[in-house]
């Protein structure tokens, strides 16, 4: 590679590298920055340098947040891959013309504006809503239940959400699996469940820990499902940044955002320790 | 394929029916004769309110064309940055040989970045840097933002069907004497012409799509149609919502569609071609 090629390369990089460099790196450095400042009066910090916010995290009212957030994420992420893998696995397993209509029928939702569908999960679950009606003229309930503006329902729209997430990769993974293998545990005597668990599960498991990791870390910022769902009843970690926000503390909204990058930042570490690879990650 | 049991097929058809289910009843619900805001029940069949979305009436005209003029300039933005920052890494798709160095991993993986961390925390950043930056147009701030979470689905779209490429192509148009922009020009870009196209739809359904990062940005008014959306439905259900949503379905099913059939009609030329 001669010097007139090496600048032709960088001239087509340039534009990537600068666009990096300011809206990516400059504005994490930022945010990075401002959780180290204390809040002040006049433009939102005071400019002394200190650690206080990361001492507040601590407070109840700050790390009850965090816990429920995170409680709600992990447990998002284990029903999206029960239901999401076995979902993968049997979609992979379909004749190739099956297989095309349900890849379809899967990425329209997933095309769809995610605001309509879990706006869709509000007129159900609503008091008078098509749930209610037809519980109550079957008879099996006197009193319209409570499903709207309850935990249970920001779970709904978590695991809905994001559960094609958890299918798309697992299925990828499924389909490049050789069948020989499987047939060979078979032949030799295993029942298939016992192979689909020795065999099949270890060797798809990268396809099952990318869906993990692209459901874990976004469901821990969609607060405006909580917002639709919850009636914002229990904050998530979501909902408590865009509140700091909205009442000037800027500095402690930037030391919860720290938290979350370093998150998100173990979950893609332990990802990668465990032998994925970022590609991996890309759907498609 | 091994042949699927009853309960496996009933499996994949519930959880298909669930992930319908809201869509389904956005829609049978915008034929709902019901105007009260906040009961539901289901009183006659209208098209009311799609007759009063198509006069006008909610505003949501120039959310929409807001949302469509960020979004073309993110693609458009996004397509350039992306398409020809993954060429240029990927440098034997100029008939280059090298490995990357450390600085330029670093930097490939810190442009892919904005995919893979919450978008809450990206939206935070945006309205900071903006604000420091003195950027205060809400369209201007809008395609920063919108081309900056672009970006990564272009390039590696890009940067995997370029992998993947044969490297005695490039080789073979520098060999008979053709310089890099040549190179670029005549066979690197026609080559990537449908991952360029492949990742410009998924950034433009991402930057239509987007709610969280565009609610940071945006500072005062009504905003783009998925802030408008979500501020009709915050407080109840809108029937003129139902029927916004239900045309935009429309459009989603619309487009995978004709995007179905032309990848058919392809594969059908290309056996033909191939018979030939």
């Amino acid at each position: 590679m001669n010097r007139k090629d090496k600048r032709f390369a960088l001239l087509l990089k340039l534009p990537l590298y600068l666009w990096t460099v300011l809206f990516v790196l400059a504005a994490m450095g930022y945010v990075i920055a401002l959780s180290l400042q204390g809040r002040g009066e006049l433009i939102g910090v005071s400019g002394q340098w200190t650690l206080d916010n990361y001492a507040r995290l601590r407070e109840p009212q700050y790390f009850q947040v965090l816990v429920n957030s995170l409680r709600l994420a992990a447990l998002t992420t284990l029903f999206c891959a029960l239901i999401g893998y076995p979902f993968g696995y049997l979609m992979a397993r379909l004749k190739p013309a099956s297989r095309s209509i349900v890849t379809m029928l899967l990425v329209v939702p997933f095309w769809t504006n995610s605001l309509i569908r879990i706006y869709g999960w509000r007129i159900l679950l609503i008091g008078n809503g098509p749930i209610n009606t037809l519980l109550m003229n079957l008879g099996w309930i006197q009193q319209p239940l409570k499903l709207l503006n309850t935990e249970g329902a920001v779970f709904l729209g978590m695991v809905y959400a994001l559960v094609p997430f958890m299918i798309l990769p697992s299925s990828t993974a499924v389909e490049k699996l050789d069948d020989s293998v499987v047939e060979a545990a078979r032949d030799l005597g295993a029942s298939p469940l016992h192979a689909f668990f020795t065999v099949t599960v270890p060797l798809t498991l990268s396809g099952l820990m990318a869906g993990c990791v692209l459901v874990f870390i976004p469901s821990t910022g969609l607060f405006f499902l909580n917002d639709l769902l919850g009636g914002s009843k229990t904050m998530l970690a979501g909902n408590l940044i865009q509140s700091l926000m909205k009442s000037r503390d800027l500095p402690m909204a930037s030391a919860l955002s720290v938290l979350m990058l370093a998150v998100t930042g173990a979950v893609i570490a332990l990802y990668r320790r465990a032998g994925g690879d970022a590609d991996g990650l890309g759907l498609f | 394929m091994k042949k699927h049991s009853f309960g496996s097929k009933l499996f994949l058809g519930l959880v298909l029916l669930v992930l319908y289910l809201p869509i389904v009843v956005v829609v049978v619900y915008s034929f709902n004769d019901n105007s009260t805001r906040i009961p539901l029940a289901f009183t006659g069949w209208t098209t009311r309110w799609y007759g009063e979305l198509l006069d006008g009436k909610g505003g949501y005209g120039p959310a929409l064309l807001l949302s469509l003029r960020v979004a073309l300039w993110s693609v458009l933005l996004s397509v350039i940055v992306g398409s020809l920052g993954a060429v240029g890494m990927t440098r034997s798709a100029l008939g280059f040989r090298g490995k990357p160095g450390r600085f330029e991993r670093f930097m490939e993986a810190f442009s892919i970045l904005p995919i893979m961390i919450p978008e809450i925390v990206l939206g935070l950043a945006f309205m900071v840097i903006f604000n420091a930056l003195g950027v205060r147009d809400n369209v201007a701030r809008l395609v920063l933002a919108h081309t900056t979470f672009c970006i990564p689905y272009v390039f590696l779209s890009v940067k995997s069907r370029l992998v993947g490429m044969d490297q005695s192509l490039f080789d073979a148009a520098r060999d008979l004497g053709a310089a890099p922009p040549r190179v670029l020009w005549d066979i690197t870009l026609p080559l990537c012409r449908p991952a360029i196209v492949s990742g410009a739809f998924l950034a433009l359904a991402m930057s239509m799509d987007d709610f969280v990062i565009s609610f940071f940005v945006y500072g005062a008014g009504e905003g783009t149609l998925p802030l408008k959306i979500y501020s009709s439905v915050k407080v109840g259900v809108s029937p003129r919502v139902n029927a916004l949503c239900s045309l935009m379905i429309a459009a989603v099913f619309l487009a995978v569609a004709v995007q179905r059939y032309g990848q058919a009609v392809r594969k059908a030329r290309e056996k033909k071609a191939a018979a030939n």
